[in-house]
């Protein structure tokens, strides 16, 4: 997850051009989210809230409203500047430039393209689940990152192998750093790159529940692979990946975040969990499960059911603790590609071989489902959807909308 | 979703609801054949590339394509329902809104209905024989727009009357259709919906300024505590801001290519002008004083015990009632209306109770006035010194406090002698109106536009300028 943006610096502004407009008020009654007002002169967007939704651009009836600047992030034009203009700037070079819808500027672009990536799958914008807690956000920036204190540091893989993945704690001590799981955090590698500019931050999914992975004290878990190879198996040394996996015990990082809304799990008594991961895709899955496992007592009901994939049981991040989860409380489903002589299995084969309970739950509104892992996966588990469906006589393309809409499908691949 | 396999396309269950269905089934065929009495002139079987609603969703309600007039979909939309919703002023404030009407109110709210479904085929009637004028295809596919959607406007002003009105409901609904804009004996009930549209230009002032209190009337019903006359009316003010865009730019394309051929002819002369085929600034501003005077008469009474009945009852709000910061209710607050003292005007504090037809005429005037700011930077861009400006709020009045007298336009109480030698400098008079009248005919080649009216900046949907927005067949 290290692919900085060509052009983070760079937003799209979205604008209304004050000589077509015609106040009708059509698009500020329209707005979803109330990012768009007026003064006696103009109508204007708010860019720090504008999400571009789009939902506001059929109903304008003179095409105002579809109008677009590129500006630099940190500086977009401001309200007191639109609301004086009585037409749109021209047009500079800096349009010419492929960029991204302007909007929070509280959320590092470099946060915004990941995320962007990462959720494509999902097919449009997610809804959070309808009983999941109110996350925090944006708490620390690039720019005023928090420090953070190693306090444990363990390899989950087993030693034979060749991916190293390990699991670390940071504690915050006495600084606010609210997480829930599903939620991510960026760590800002020290030193510099090789333009002599300082690292930019990487995600990492957080692997413990939300009251800690040792409940009660600020701090939380992640799950680091160490990467020295690139997609394509080049090799390729990670900076901040190596960074993690060397720390020792009472080590610093500087730490953003948190970030992410939507890819939350659900709260209400009754409600069902799909989880469908592989390698490091597991932490939030393993936060949620963790977060379930320590309210077992209360017996609130709903379903966990895993489909976990890796190559061998040695590369399994979590593979002895999962065994120990007792069958009533999670249904686990793991697949491997590489174990010698037996036949390669993917996370969607064990999908399709458990068709009738995956479709059962697809149709259950309180199952929430999510998808985390490498990009490799997607079209894999999708097509096994696809399949299910049909063969029950129901079309995933009509269903993945439904769940989008409900806050019930979620992707998070990389 | 809007259920179009139905005869009515419609988002309120009509197919649950047998007796509704019937009744508005048996009201269709009549209604149709209004429309090819008395809609747009032979324009039967022009494609016309048209805004259908498919969905009330943002997504969904401005579908484009091309429609055969009498088959466009009318039907019945209505907001969303928001099961919370709590009346937010006058005396029942904070109770549950009514899904169904109070018998104390019946007739009260049957006759706002009638009154605001009454201007919508009116509107159509008045303007049915401008499409054989039409200046470009372009503005003949708006006028288009506004007509159908003044059809689906009372289409939903109807299913109000059926749904929840009974009988007096179905015959009101079979009134609207028989009664004409302008007849002798069977008029339409509001005065400014009896005038001629008899031009382009008196369209396109009627767009901007009369259409507009149709936005504020739908506005404040939208308040509403009559929950389906709220939400009608809301998803109907999403419709109504197309016409006043016609009208708005339509004017404002007149002043550009007027102001064009200024700077070419190097005058402001406005014989040179009009033998230049264009329409003088000083004409458009007498036909502006003419729509604002009639359609200010359209608020009625500035002191109205009716209205302020209206209010406390929860039938009718004041404009964006949510937004504003007071009780509500109005027991204590006062409101500054005009008055006429001897020979001159005053101001004077009244009940705010008692104003609020003239509250509501101040909300549409400053809306107005916005929008002849913006007409007025064209002039100003060109460098000339040409301002248009409303006329004061009691010139040419036939309704309310400014009935018996006469006020000029700067606001001066004038005699009878000097109106009757004043009023053709302020109001069009024959020669003006013959003029416009000249200079009407049919520009229906692609890309075209008559010589006294500019290209808009931008087409529809966004399609280019030249697009066919009308096909003849």
């Amino acid at each position: 997850m290290n692919a900085p943006a060509e052009h983070a610096r760079i937003a799209k502004q979205h604008l209304i051009d004050p000589e077509i407009c015609i106040r009708c008020n059509t698009c500020e009654e329209t707005c979803p989210i109330n990012a768009i007002t007026h003064d006696s002169l103009n109508y204007v967007v708010k860019f720090d809230v504008c999400e571009g939704c789009m939902a506001c651009i059929s109903p304008c009836p003179t095409g105002a409203i579809d109008s677009w600047r590129n500006v630099e992030r940190d500086s977009p034009y401001t309200l007191e500047e639109q609301f004086s203009w009585e037409v749109l700037p021209d047009t500079r070079e800096l349009d010419e430039i492929e960029a991204t819808i302007g909007g929070t500027p509280q959320t590092p672009a470099e946060v915004r393209e990941l995320t962007e990536v990462a959720t494509a799958g999902q097919g449009g914008a997610a809804l959070a689940p309808w009983s999941a807690a109110h996350p925090y956000v944006n708490l620390h920036s690039p720019t005023r990152p928090v420090t953070a204190t190693v306090s444990g540091n363990y390899r989950l893989t087993a030693e034979d192998t060749s991916s190293e993945i390990h699991h670390i704690v940071l504690d915050f001590g006495a600084t606010p750093f609210p997480v829930l799981e599903g939620q991510s955090i960026g760590v800002i590698p020290p030193g510099t790159d090789a333009q002599g500019k300082p690292h930019l931050l990487r995600m990492y999914s957080v692997a413990s529940p939300r009251e800690g992975e040792r409940p009660h004290y600020n701090n939380l878990a992640l799950t680091v692979k160490r990467v020295t190879e690139d997609h394509e198996g080049a090799p390729a040394r990670g900076v901040a990946s190596n960074f993690l996996c060397d720390l020792k015990k009472g080590d610093k990082v500087q730490v953003t975040g948190p970030y992410g809304s939507t890819f939350l799990m659900p709260n209400h008594p009754g409600s069902s969990i799909m989880m469908i991961c592989t390698g490091t895709g597991s932490a939030p899955m393993r936060a949620m499960t963790e977060r379930r496992r320590r309210r077992m007592h209360l017996k609130e009901d709903g379903e966990l059911m895993l489909f976990f994939g890796a190559r061998s049981p040695g590369e399994l991040p979590y593979f002895g603790p999962l065994q120990k989860l007792p069958g009533d409380f999670i249904d686990i489903n793991l697949a491997f590609s590489r174990v010698p002589d037996e036949p390669k299995k993917y996370v969607q084969d064990r999908i399709r071989e458990r068709a009738d309970k995956v479709f059962h739950l697809l149709n259950d509104d309180n199952c929430f489902i999510y998808i985390c892992g490498l990009k490799g996966m997607e079209s894999g588990v999708m097509e096994a959807f696809r399949d299910i469906c049909r063969s029950n006589g129901a079309e995933w393309d009509e269903l993945r909308p439904r769940l989008l809409t409900s806050g019930r499908f979620h992707i998070e691949t990389y | 979703m809007i259920n179009y396999s139905e005869l009515i396309p419609n988002n309120v269950g009509l197919s649950e609801n047998k007796t509704l269905q019937r009744a508005l089934e048996h009201w269709q065929p009549s209604y149709l054949q209004w429309w090819q009495e008395m809609g747009p002139d032979d324009s039967s079987g022009y494609d016309v590339y048209l805004r259908t609603a498919i969905s009330v969703d943002p997504k969904g309600w401005a579908n484009f394509d091309y429609v055969k007039m009498p088959d466009y979909r009318w039907g019945i939309f209505l907001a969303p329902q928001d099961g919370e919703r709590k009346i937010h002023f006058g005396e029942h404030k904070g109770q549950d809104a009514w899904q169904e009407v109070p018998g104390e109110y019946r007739s009260t709210l049957r006759r706002i209905i009638v009154t605001q479904g009454d201007t919508e085929p009116a509107s159509v009637e008045q303007q049915r024989h401008l499409g054989l004028t039409a200046p470009s295809l372009y503005d003949l596919r708006n006028l288009f727009q506004v007509n159908v959607e003044e059809g689906r406007h009372l289409w939903a002003m109807v299913y109000l009357l059926h749904a929840y009105f009974g009988r007096d409901g179905r015959e009101e609904g079979e009134a609207l259709l028989e009664r004409r804009s302008g007849d002798a004996d069977n008029p339409r009930i509001l005065t400014a919906f009896n005038e001629k549209t008899p031009d382009w230009l008196s369209f396109f002032m009627f767009t901007f300024i009369t259409d507009r209190d149709g936005k504020f009337q739908l506005a404040s019903l939208a308040e509403s505590a009559f929950d389906p006359l709220a939400r009608t009316c809301k998803f109907m003010l999403t419709e109504e801001a197309h016409h006043m865009f016609v009208g708005e730019s339509g004017v404002a394309r007149i002043i550009q290519r007027t102001c064009e051929v200024m700077k070419e002819l190097k005058t402001d002369d406005p014989a040179l002008l009009r033998a230049a085929g264009v329409i003088d600034l000083p004409t458009l501003q007498k036909y502006l004083n003419f729509h604002y005077s009639v359609t200010s008469d359209l608020y009625g009474a500035e002191i109205s015990s009716n209205a302020a009945t209206y209010y406390t009852n929860g039938l009718k709000g004041r404009f964006d009632e949510g937004k504003i910061d007071d009780d509500h209710k109005l027991q204590a607050n006062e409101y500054a209306i005009l008055d006429v003292s001897g020979d001159r005007i005053v101001t004077r504090h009244v009940p705010a109770l008692s104003a609020l037809n003239d509250r509501l005429r101040d909300d549409w005037i400053a809306d107005v006035q916005a929008g002849v700011d913006r007409w007025n930077r064209i002039p100003a861009k060109f460098g000339f010194d040409f301002r248009f400006t409303l006329p004061h709020k009691g010139f040419h009045r036939r309704i309310g406090i400014f009935a018996d007298i006469h006020v000029s336009p700067d606001g001066r109480i004038i005699s009878e002698a000097e109106w009757t030698h004043q009023h053709h400098k302020w109001l069009p008079n024959e020669e003006d109106r013959l003029h416009v009248h000249a200079l009407m005919g049919p520009c229906f080649e692609r890309g075209k536009f008559a010589n006294w009216i500019a290209p808009p900046a931008r087409g529809i949907n966004n399609q280019p300028v030249d697009f066919e927005y009308v096909r003849f067949n």
